[in-house]
């Protein structure tokens, strides 16, 4: 394992997790080693870095996604705050994670339901039955979502008739329809055209106000477009985390500036 | 590189490739045409011999010694009430037990020997199914040579095909799909009632349908459980005679079913009532396209909203 360099600010914004040395292993591959890095509340993390290197491994740590396939393993924590708990606790149910912490996938993955339904599906999970109080929630996490122009007329029609943007800013509205603590973002653009890639951008900025953003990119373009802090990973391991600018302003490690200068990767 | 000559050549590759695709065509078309002639040639036999037969007499009417006056109510109506039955039971069962294997097992030595042996149940000669009927529902739990033991034994025998076609269906669904629900928090009965069971129900359909069509036409086992070959009586309808019919007496009635009224008519004889098996082999066949047809039709309707 390689020691990672983290460089922060003077002053650092409050905390909303913290990864603590974490390790994850694939049966008994360990693709995470020793994962140590904060995650500020209200701010845009990017974690970028080559194929294979472990970003969207570590993503899916955060709502023990893992949870759901067999021979995973994790070792160390991350800590939720303010209430300090650790996420992976074999005691924590993944259930619970997942209410409070929510998920944008690469492909876009709206239900074959109604586009309604599938901003609704996250508070019907929760037992929401009110018309009323849903019908107010969709409309306003549509706007939220700069969908609810689009298709306010046909909430009724099914979500998969939607074209690759929409059903993308769809499936962040499913994901924010709960007021998730920190929602994740896993290479949310990469199925997208620019125009589309751009107004999933541009709604990340918007929505960090309320949420804490964690996003998977292999664009480093988009990571410093949209984030303020990036941590570089590389074969499992954190290289560098620091604020965006100065880190593609003025990386501290060598490895860092190979990749994002292009020379590799 | 693209020379005249080079394109000459390359122009008699896929005249000799070509020829090969014309070839298996027309290997095809020959093994089909053989196949759909065999059973349109058998069809038309027994459509002319069968059709002239058919009137409303035929099917209000109870079998007789007079062929001219036999009919085959008691084998509809019989045929009808055990496939009652066996929908009633194979497919709670089946859907569940597909949904444990898909979705609840461990993968481990246990799950595989289940799916060995469901695999393996599917092949099984239906006349040990007869047989074991025969021993576990007519004897040891002593529910006779009823409607019930009938629709029990075609549930057993049509179990295997329901579950292996509910898996496929459930396996058709995209993961990405199951990790959207998982990500908003659902739990795993959620994730199965609310995405699963509703995306595979077509599939599903097309399952337990084709179950019901090879069911409705077993005669191994129902005879062998001791179906009866002359009945003159309808199952007890609920709530009805003096004394009043319990809700659930038809069950144990005794009974037969389409194929074995057949087998009983072609084993005569006399030839009109060779004449009365073709006619109620007609209805027979007609039963299973109808089960078929609207298999088709709830499919189409319902995969028109299931889209990735």
């Amino acid at each position: 394992m390689t020691s990672s360099t983290i460089t922060l600010p003077e002053k650092t914004p409050p905390l909303k997790a913290e990864s603590r040395k974490l390790d994850f292993y694939y049966g008994a591959f360990k693709a995470l080693k020793g994962i140590t890095m904060p995650v500020f509340e209200n701010k845009v993390t990017a974690l970028i870095g080559p194929s294979g290197c472990g970003k969207s491994t570590f993503l899916r740590c955060f709502n023990r996604m893992h949870d759901l396939y067999a021979g995973h393993r994790y070792d160390g924590g991350i800590q939720l705050l303010p209430d300090d708990v650790n996420l992976l606790d074999p005691q924590v149910d993944p259930i619970e994670v997942r209410m409070r912490i929510s998920m944008v996938f690469q492909k876009p993955n709206p239900f074959p339901k109604s586009i309604y339904e599938n901003v609704a599906y996250g508070l019907r999970v929760r037992g929401e039955k009110s018309r009323s109080y849903l019908d107010d929630k969709v409309e306003a996490t549509l706007k939220g979502a700069a969908l609810w122009e689009e298709v306010k007329d046909r909430l009724n029609e099914l979500a998969v008739n939607l074209s690759g943007g929409q059903q993308q800013r769809l499936c962040i509205a499913r994901a924010l329809a709960t007021d998730p603590e920190i929602i994740l973002f896993d290479e949310p653009t990469s199925a997208l055209d620019p125009i589309a890639t751009g107004s999933i951008e541009e709604l990340v900025g918007q929505i960090k106000d309320k949420v804490t953003v964690l996003i998977v990119t292999h664009n480093m373009q988009q990571a410093a477009r949209v984030s303020d802090y990036t941590a570089y990973m590389y074969l499992g391991d954190l290289v560098e985390f620091g604020e965006t600018k100065k880190l593609f302003m003025k990386p501290q490690r060598k490895e860092t500036e190979d990749y994002i200068t292009g020379r590799f990767g | 590189m693209a020379t005249p000559g080079k394109a000459h050549e390359i122009r008699a590759i896929i005249r000799r490739h070509k020829r090969w695709d014309l070839i298996f065509g027309l290997m095809g078309l020959a093994s089909l045409s053989v196949a759909i002639l065999t059973l349109l040639a058998l069809f038309t036999d027994m459509a002319l011999s069968g059709i002239p037969r058919l009137d409303a007499d035929f099917f209000t009417s109870f079998p007789s010694r007079r062929a001219g006056q036999a009919g085959i109510l008691s084998a509809w109506v019989g045929s009808v009430l055990v496939m009652l039955v066996t929908a009633f039971v194979a497919v709670p069962v089946g859907i569940a037990g597909a949904i444990y294997l898909e979705e609840y097992a461990p993968k481990n030595w246990f799950t595989d020997l289940i799916e060995i042996n469901i695999t393996n149940l599917a092949g099984v000669p239906s006349i040990i199914y007869g047989l074991l009927a025969l021993g576990l529902f007519v004897y040891t739990f002593g529910l006779g040579q009823s409607i019930l033991t009938a629709g029990l034994t075609l549930a057993l025998l049509i179990l295997p095909i329901v579950i292996t076609t509910t898996r496929e269906a459930l396996r058709s669904i995209p993961q990405h799909v199951r990790e959207g629900a998982y990500a908003c928090g659902a739990s795993q009965w959620q994730v199965v009632h609310d995405h699963l069971l509703p995306y595979s129900t077509p599939g599903i359909l097309t399952g337990v349908i084709i179950g019901l069509s090879r069911a409705i036409g077993e005669t191994a086992p129902i005879i062998t459980i001791g179906a009866l070959t002359f009945i003159a009586f309808l199952p007890p309808v609920p709530l009805s005679g003096d004394p009043a019919a319990g809700l659930f007496d038809w069950l144990f009635s005794p009974f037969t079913v389409m194929p074995i009224q057949i087998f009983n008519w072609t084993s005569r004889p006399d030839t009109s009532f060779q004449q009365n098996a073709a006619a109620a082999s007609f209805v027979l066949i007609f039963m299973t396209l109808g089960m078929n047809a609207i298999a088709i039709w709830l499919r189409y309707r319902l995969r028109k909203n299931i889209k990735w």
